[in-house]
């Protein structure tokens, strides 16, 4: 009778772990595919409602002399902050490919599912500072998946309400520490330093899986053009791609 | 476990079968849905922004 008591349990236990064994691997899935396959939805909305959005409000007509963009809605602010998990812009990067990637007001988790995340404090795309925006490597869409892939004089695109921003990568992508503020900025290194130059940066977790530093990307603004003028060289250009 | 589970879900074989299937789909759609959700931020992989 305790045998059979005995082979019940143990029986019971194996049953057990195996069930642990198969959440396991459903998590791994979740993951792997599921967050992916959500996340390029959302992105997919949030750049359709973007477009939609500023084809039905044309930007305010910028003043006759002025170099400051104008246009920008709620974000046109000097401070930058704006209403938290709106999409302001898309972002291009031709050597990860056509993907349009929208950017987001804020960088926490949830947001990052739908787009990569602006840094509230940093600076607006084409203004003077640095316009730093966090994004995921694996999972949630993987927007900044081969960011390594990257090299110094790649072109990076921002596209906004009213302008069309071109950036170009100054240095090959570098690792840092993830308490590292130092590079989001507005002088990447030199925190509480008046800026002076338009820059990007772009933050993302390496190595893949385990976040125990960041990859930085940094650009500097080389030209601007209105949305009217149409799409800007880099994108039409055809450039070197990886995948 | 399973085997007492399967002994005490009603019906003949093939509704026993039609439960635990539904079941189990139910139980995939609550973790993918909700808990698989709620578990993650919890994980050490995705942090992305530099932050103190």
């Amino acid at each position: 009778m305790w045998a059979e008591r005995a082979r019940t349990a143990i029986r019971s236990v194996g049953e057990i772990l195996i069930t642990l064994g198969v959440v396991l691997f459903l998590f791994c899935a979740y993951q792997l595919f599921y967050t992916n396959v959500i996340a390029d939805e959302a992105m997919r909305s949030e750049v359709s409602d973007l477009h939609k959005l500023w084809a039905a409000q044309p930007p305010t007509p910028r003043s006759a002399g002025s170099t400051t963009p104008v246009g920008l809605g709620p974000f046109d602010t000097a401070d930058s902050r704006g209403t938290s998990g709106a999409a302001f812009a898309i972002l291009h990067i031709p050597r990860l490919g056509d993907k349009s990637i929208p950017v987001l007001q804020g960088t926490s988790l949830d947001l990052l599912g739908r787009g990569v995340g602006h840094y509230k404090d940093s600076a607006l795309p084409g203004r003077v500072g640095n316009f730093a925006v966090a994004g995921h490597r694996k999972t949630h869409g993987e927007p900044f998946r081969y960011l390594d892939e990257m090299r110094a004089g790649d072109l990076i695109v921002v596209e906004t309400a009213d302008t069309w921003y071109t950036y170009r990568e100054d240095r090959d992508p570098f690792i840092v520490d993830p308490t590292d503020l130092a590079v989001v900025a507005p002088v990447p290194d030199h925190p509480g330093e008046t800026p002076s130059q338009k820059l990007i940066t772009l933050t993302t977790c390496n190595p893949w899986w385990a976040s125990t530093q960041r990859m930085i990307v940094n650009g500097t603004l080389i030209a601007q053009q209105p949305r009217s003028a149409g799409e800007p060289p880099a994108l039409t250009v055809n450039t070197p791609k990886f995948q | 476990m399973y085997a007492f589970l399967w002994r005490h879900l009603p019906g003949p074989v093939y509704a026993k079968v039609l439960i635990a299937l539904v079941a189990a789909a139910l139980i995939v759609v609550l973790l993918f849905g909700w808990i698989f959700p709620w578990i993650e931020p919890l994980m050490p992989f995705s942090g992305n922004t530099v932050s103190q």
